[in-house]
């Protein structure tokens, strides 16, 4: 049985709704950055497979993968910082709670 | 001629003009005020050995056997636009430039000298000098002139520094309003003045003098044709430069500003008001005059206008109370009388030699500064006694004040054209070339002398004879008296000045082709205008020498034009008329109410329909990540939705 394109798009189609809906209807900061790194991580799958089925000749894709890899880490160490943050001013981190910047 | 001289007659008074503009309130006013007035007497000492070198050194720069020559002694050019049109900074040396010369940096001097005592302890002496410096820069500057646009670009210097000297006292309002009065009219004229200065400037393809003025017939040549409303184009260039001319020398109808300048201190008043800034109209027209000749509408214009202010500005002096205003409507008559004096010069004039006119102007230029100022400085000096401008304050002051008497009926004879005083000899070339004119004109000139030497004597005898007021009452045990050496000294020169300046032989340094020109008196013009004179010098001190109610009866008599005149003939409520009610009332008003309403209301429209939508939305920033979240992802299938369908 040939391992096809579609093995791999699946998974991440799954890991990205899981990220959506985890995005949307977690309350708590660390859950939402977590469905965050979850959507990320769909898009790398994507653009890896994409790459190695589609141009095979070409590195665009592991290129982009890499640099999502970067950024993605980069923008948890972000969140996480500005989370505890929050959470040292607060004691809280759920993201209906911080309106303190509002009006 | 070497340049070192004529650039150092302009640049001391612009260096004294930096120096005590910017260092000045360091200064104590006795090294302010002596600083300046060394400058200027430098100037003095420069000046007069120019001219003196011009006139006769024999130098075949300047005179080639009789004929004077036009000397250019330096053309800087300053900015070059293409290889014909160019804006150059030079020093034109010719015989009324020379002239001017002499008559600038004397005036200007003795102003400086009497400044020294008139405006001792006044707030702001430093910065009065500095601006008297300004001003004598200016001056000499535009009457060095190689070409019209330097001569604009120090006729607007002039306009700006005696605006900075009428408005000298600025703590008074009517002083404010005074300056701001002189610098709008003679703006306003200006407009012309330069509207005139391109349109000339288009036709020849150059702003230069001397190839205007030497190859007349070239200019005429290159007006060929044009013509515009019936006449022709270098009679609309002449005019409207004389427009120019009309705003700086007060005539008829932009000669409001000035007896409003009178609110400056009086020896500003002698230096710009009466001897040297005013006549600058008459100097650009002299200047420009073989372009002048060329048109006889431009010179029947110039004519008229002068005739018409000469008479009107004799009527005004009679009824004024202020005897600065009477000496100020009396400039204007005077300057009105140098501008008949070149209209009335045409070559259409067989009768007599073609420039009398253009000689007799410029002879009265000089003798007019000289006794004018001494009249100026004369009234300063009773002003300074007396503490009032109105001769009703004063009266019997021949008795306290001997130098200032005798000075000022000095001045008094020489405007009145009483022999041997200078006046006598310039008034009787000016009326020789009316006369040679057109009998008209002659006449109306000599009634026009009449009235200059009543009005005169006027205010001779009401200042110095009439009734002898109780001044230790009104003064507390102060008796007027004479001022002291600083505003003495002045007086006396100026004095002699106006007794001898009559027999300089001006006919053999100042004519309009430079060619030797002999003076004949014609006595019996001449006995005419003086024997008018005398009679009503008599019938002045008939009316004025005992305090008596004949001049009360006579106002009486005819109460309008007694108030008519006084009032100036209303020219300041016309100009109010028309400024307020149909300028402002009937065409600011509207503009102001279309703009308020219509463009601002537009614009306010805008801003209100952005203010209510954003308002109407503003909902939507609620702040929540998540649901902005939903919005995205809605918006994202939606246009996924969109893409598909279109795809397929």
């Amino acid at each position: 049985m040939d391992i096809t394109l579609i093995w791999y798009l699946v998974p991440a189609i799954v890991m990205f709704c899981c990220g959506v809906y985890g995005f949307l209807t977690r309350r708590n900061m660390i859950a939402m950055l977590i469905s965050l790194e979850l959507m990320l991580n769909a898009v790398d799958i994507n653009f890896v497979v994409f790459n190695r089925y589609l141009f095979p000749s070409s590195m665009e894709g592991w290129m982009f993968t890499l640099f999502g890899i970067a950024i993605a880490a980069a923008e948890t160490a972000l969140a996480i910082a500005i989370i505890i943050n929050l959470f040292r001013v607060s004691k809280n981190i759920d993201v209906r709670d911080a309106t303190k910047m509002k009006n | 001629m070497d340049i070192t001289i004529p650039i150092l007659i302009l640049a001391i008074p612009l260096f004294m003009f930096l120096l005590l503009g910017l260092a000045g309130v360091k200064m104590s006013h006795k090294l302010a005020g002596t600083l300046g007035t060394l400058g200027m007497g430098t100037v003095l000492v420069l000046s007069y050995y120019t001219a003196f070198t011009y006139y006769f050194s024999g130098n075949p720069e300047f005179i080639d056997g009789t004929t004077r020559l036009q000397a250019v002694i330096f053309n800087h050019t300053w900015l070059q636009f293409t290889p014909a049109l160019a804006i150059r900074i030079g020093f034109l040396l010719d015989p009324i430039s020379a002239m001017m010369l002499i008559v600038i940096p004397t005036i200007s001097f003795m102003v400086h000298v009497y400044s020294l005592g008139y405006m001792h302890g006044e707030k702001g002496f430093q910065r009065y000098y500095a601006f008297l410096s300004l001003f004598s820069f200016s001056m000499l500057g535009l009457v060095v002139a190689t070409n019209i646009f330097q001569m604009y670009i120090f006729w607007e210097l002039v306009g700006a520094s005696s605006f900075l000297l009428i408005g000298f006292f600025y703590t008074l309002p009517s002083a404010v309003s005074a300056c701001k009065k002189a610098f709008i009219v003679t703006r306003f004229a200006d407009l012309g003045f330069l509207i005139g200065i391109l349109v000339l400037s288009y036709f020849t393809h150059h702003l230069d003098f001397l190839p205007m003025t030497q190859n007349p017939q070239a200019v005429l040549a290159s007006f060929e044709g044009v013509t515009f409303l019936g006449a022709s184009g270098l009679t609309w260039a002449l005019v409207l430069i004389f427009t120019g001319g009309m705003g700086k020398s007060a005539m008829l109808p932009l000669h409001i500003w000035l007896p409003d300048a009178m609110e400056g201190p009086t020896p500003v008043s002698a230096l710009i008001h009466a001897a040297t800034m005013v006549v600058a109209g008459v100097y650009l027209v002299a200047r420009l005059f073989p372009l002048y000749m060329l048109e006889d509408a431009a010179l029947m214009f110039i004519t008229v206008v002068g005739a018409a202010t000469a008479f009107y500005a004799a009527m005004v002096a009679c009824a004024q109370i202020d005897i600065k205003r009477i000496l100020a409507f009396s400039t204007i008559s005077q300057i009105a009388f140098m501008m008949v004096s070149l209209g009335v010069a045409s070559k259409n004039n067989v009768a007599i030699h073609e420039g009398l006119g253009y000689m007799a102007s410029m002879f009265h230029l000089f003798t007019h500064a000289m006794f004018k100022a001494l009249l100026f400085l004369g009234a300063g000096s009773l002003i300074h006694a007396v503490h009032s401008n109105n001769y009703t304050a004063m009266g019997g002051l021949r008795k306290y004040m001997p130098i200032t008497h005798i000075t000022f009926l000095i001045g008094c004879l020489a405007i009145a054209g009483i022999w041997p005083f200078a006046g006598f000899f310039s008034k009787d070339e000016i009326l020789s070339a009316c006369f040679a004119n057109g009998t008209f004109w002659g006449i109306w000139m000599m009634m026009v002398a009449a009235m200059t030497a009543f009005y005169m004597f006027r205010m001779y005898f009401l200042v110095f004879w009439w009734d002898n007021p109780d001044y230790e009452k009104e003064h507390h045990g102060h008796l007027p008296h004479d001022p002291g050496f600083a505003m003495t000294f002045p007086l006396i020169f100026l004095g002699i000045v106006s007794i001898i300046a009559g027999f300089i032989p001006f006919g053999q340094l100042v004519t309009f082709d430079g060619h030797e020109y002999h003076i004949h008196i014609d006595w019996s013009i001449a006995g005419l205008s003086m024997g008018v004179a005398i009679l009503s010098i008599a019938f002045s001190a008939w009316l004025y020498m005992k305090k008596n109610d004949k001049p009360r009866r006579m106002a009486d008599s005819c109460r309008w034009l007694w108030t008519a005149a006084n009032r100036r003939f209303y020219w300041d409520e016309i100009y109010l008329f028309i400024t307020r009610r149909i300028i402002f009332d009937g065409i600011c008003k509207p503009i102001a109410w279309f703009d308020r309403h219509i463009i601002d209301g537009t614009m306010d429209g805008f801003a209100y329909v952005t203010n209510k939508a954003s308002y109407a939305i503003r909902g939507f920033q609620s702040g929540k990540v998540q649901m902005y979240i939903w919005w995205y992802l809605i918006g994202a299938v939606v246009l996924g939705i969109i893409t598909a369908i279109c795809v397929l």
